[in-house]
């Protein structure tokens, strides 16, 4: 069995070694610092405090991703990136990954040769009106103007959402998340709509929030994840299993205060994997035996990573839903570490 | 006999007569006022109407200044401290500014650079804008680019120093060689500077930035309302030039140049700026390898030079084109060469002309930086946009923030344009 891997593994390293370019992983070694797609700015998920340092759910990953890398979740350079001009970063070889709530769909993933590498956040696709519009359901909205943001999947779901439904509406193309709240509010349009989580986190922010309530019909399936450049799958397997590390140690119970503690070594195999104290896991991904420790210790767990910057507590006040883990009926699955 | 003319004639005047005061409504504020604004019915009503409007902006908008809040740390707490009653939040100026002024990553020790170079940056644009000062000021104005480039994104100080010193040996070399053939010592001097340029640049170690006296800082951490000045002054300075030649290079009788020239204006007029600017941010980072692109800095502002120099062309050929024929017969006439002419007899005259054309373009280039912000680079819109509008604290204050940008455009815009009128007055030569 052993022998096996251990074959395996040389196979991988000569085939990796054969292929003309130095793969990005490498890269990253050598640079020095991770460079990391993040949005231009969005609640909770990547913005730069009055410092500058960013901090959000999205920039957890990129920190997680850097810790297990490089040993060190600040050797990030974060790239912030438009709609427009995130998939032109990502496949101009800009950043090595992006995490900026982008939804995994067949033609990103297929067509821009991109690889996403998992779900960090379950989305969907949720309207917002004013309660004195008097509308509780999205299949009174014909006629209605809506505000939406321009190059997303949003935009297309709508348009899908609308016609399926044969009824009729006005788009009020908008840039940014900021400019469509302001927009919505000002009245120049009659619904916002946008993944529900953005909604719940524009809604907090208003002056009266119980002015304004979010539709329950929600019409698209919207898996928002991290993605890499398709044809270097060493390096979408390091992303890859980062983000799977912080979703398992979750689910194993791992958290950052118990950390410590469980890196001396349990009595789960599983944790032990992880945490490099058996098995050569860190060493398949071309990492040392600490990574997803690391990766830990950077910024919690997902359960942690998700209470601090987008959970109830905080006022982007998302539930987990369904970005709970599977044993709580949830979708968060990770494969297992073996 | 002095009895016999006061008793004789009924009055004389002992002295003069004390000057009486104006009839109240021929003097002071209420002359003013009668003559400006109500010296017909027509412009009573108007002057009326008017302030009333003034009186319903002022009503609307002063109580919300003067009741701004200074001192919270978001939103919320503004909206506590306000409890319901209208008010401005200005606490995201207080604790924002830096990020508005500087950008988010730009190193907090290191504010006084960019201060310094701004301060430089008067000291060397006064001899160029008011030409009564010592011409000797112009060798700083000379060194000020190096200089601001040094103090900006500091790093080694050789890297400024051999590309001053390429310059200074192009023009040593154009000097020496231009009295005999304007083409050799034009290429001369280009193989020169990049000699001096490609040789330098060998030389400098690849460590001297690490511990250089100013830390480095890319071009990425820049942001904020210096990178709108940054790209402001150096592509207005930058496309002025150019625009000469290309609107020289337009009127020229040599059939390549001409269209090149003319080709040159009209595309990179007929493209919108957002696209070159797309074409800077996304585009080109596909044909350069990854480790090798050209700064993003540099990218922008080479497209929006271009977009600049070709509109200058135009108003400066338009200025060409209103001179009289006979300034151009006038030179030829008394035997001065074509460089001699232009120097001397065309040019002074159509800049003279073009400049309101001019400071048109300075404006309007100068709040077309803001576009920057839709290829993410955070310049003060951008900055408003997305970190700070973002934010958890600062999501959802829109007036304050877009009102202090308004401000500080408002101030630069219309130094600018109080500057050119200036101009014009110290330079009107005709009698009006």
């Amino acid at each position: 069995m052993k022998k096996s891997v251990i074959l395996g593994a040389l196979t991988v390293a000569g085939l990796a070694a054969g292929a003309a370019a130095a793969g990005t992983l490498d890269d990253v070694k050598a640079r020095g610092k991770l460079n990391c797609g993040v949005t231009t700015g969005l609640v909770g998920f990547a913005a730069p405090d009055a410092n500058g340092n960013w901090d959000g759910f999205d920039v957890g990953v990129c920190r997680a991703v850097a810790a297990a890398v490089l040993g060190d979740p600040t050797a990030v350079e974060f790239v912030p990136t438009t709609g427009k001009t995130r998939f032109t970063a990502l496949a101009s070889g800009e950043i090595d990954m992006l995490a900026r709530n982008t939804t995994w769909t067949f033609s990103r993933d297929v067509d821009l040769k991109f690889e996403f590498v998992g779900v960090n956040y379950y989305d969907g696709q949720g309207f917002m009106v004013p309660k004195e519009l008097g509308v509780s359901s999205a299949k009174e909205l014909d006629g209605a103007t809506v505000c939406i943001q321009t190059g997303t999947t949003t935009e297309l779901n709508l348009a899908d959402f609308f016609r399926a439904n044969n009824i009729s509406y006005e788009p009020v193309p908008i840039e940014t998340n900021a400019e469509a709240q302001q927009q919505y509010l000002a009245g120049a349009c009659d619904v916002f709509t946008t993944d529900a989580s953005g909604l719940a986190a524009t809604r907090a922010t208003f002056e009266n929030p119980g002015e304004h309530a979010v539709l329950p019909e929600i019409i698209s399936k919207e898996p928002l994840g991290p993605l890499v450049r398709h044809g270097d799958n060493e390096w979408g397997d390091v992303v890859r299993w980062t983000l799977n590390a912080l979703i398992a140690s979750e689910e194993l119970g791992i958290t950052s205060a118990n950390l410590e503690e469980m890196a001396k070594g349990t009595n789960n195999p599983e944790i032990n994997r992880m945490m490099g104290t058996e098995g050569s896991l860190g060493e398949m991904l071309g990492l040392d035996a600490d990574w997803a420790k690391r990766a830990i210790a950077a910024g919690g767990n997902y359960g942690e990573l998700f209470a601090k910057n987008i959970g109830e507590e905080t006022p982007v006040g998302l539930a987990r839903g369904l970005n709970a883990q599977w044993t709580n009926g949830g979708l968060l699955y990770s494969p297992p570490f073996r | 006999m002095s009895d016999q003319s006061t008793n004789s004639v009924a009055f004389v005047a002992e002295g003069t007569i004390p000057p009486s005061p104006p009839p109240a409504r021929e003097t002071g504020a209420v002359k003013w006022l009668r003559e400006n604004l109500f010296s017909n019915i027509p412009n009573s009503i108007l002057t009326i109407v008017s302030l009333y409007v003034i009186f319903l902006v002022l009503k609307n908008t002063m109580p919300w200044m003067l009741n701004g809040v200074w001192t919270t740390s978001s939103l919320a707490q503004c909206r506590e401290v306000l409890n319901g009653e209208t008010g401005a939040c200005f606490s995201v100026l207080t604790e924002r500014w830096n990020q508005l002024l500087y950008g988010f990553k730009y190193p907090v020790d290191e504010y006084w650079r960019p201060n310094l170079a701004l301060l430089f940056m008067i000291v060397a644009a006064a001899p160029v804008l008011f030409f009564d000062l010592p011409r000797k000021l112009l060798i700083f104005t000379a060194i000020y680019p190096f200089l601001a480039y040094w103090l900006i994104w500091g790093g080694t100080i050789f890297v400024p120093l051999i590309a001053l010193l390429g310059f200074v040996v192009a023009g040593m070399v154009f000097q020496t060689f231009s009295k005999g053939s304007f083409a050799i010592g034009f290429f001369g001097a280009v193989i020169a500077a990049f000699v001096v340029w490609l040789g330098g640049g060998a030389l400098i170690p690849e460590s001297a930035s690490e511990n250089a006296f100013l830390s480095s800082v890319p071009s990425r951490d820049l942001g904020g309302f210096m990178l709108n000045l940054m790209l402001g002054a150096t592509c207005v300075s930058l496309s002025l030039p150019i625009g000469i030649v290309l609107a020289l290079g337009r009127q020229s009788d040599m059939p390549l140049i001409k269209w090149v020239c003319v080709i040159f204006i009209e595309f990179v007029r007929g493209v919108p700026l957002i696209t070159l600017l797309f074409v800077a941010s996304v585009m080109l980072s596909y044909f350069f390898p990854p480790e090798s692109t050209v700064d993003l800095f540099l990218r922008v502002v080479i497209m929006i030079t271009m977009f600049a120099s070709a509109y200058i062309a135009e108003v400066i050929r338009g200025g060409l084109a209103a001179l009289p024929k006979g300034q151009y017969e006038a030179a030829d006439s008394i035997g001065l060469a074509y460089p001699q002419a232009m120097r001397l007899i065309i040019l002074p005259q159509a800049l003279k002309i073009s400049i309101p054309g001019i400071v048109n373009v300075a404006v309007g280039l100068f709040k077309d930086t803001t576009l920057v912000s839709v290829i993410s680079m955070f310049d003060l819109v951008g900055m408003i946009r997305g970190p700070i509008l973002a934010s958890t604290e600062w999501n959802g204050v829109y007036w304050e923030l877009l009102g202090f940008a308004a401000l500080l455009f408002f101030i630069v815009c219309y130094g600018i344009s109080q500057y050119s009128q200036w101009l014009e007055r110290r330079l009107a030569t005709d009698h009006r």
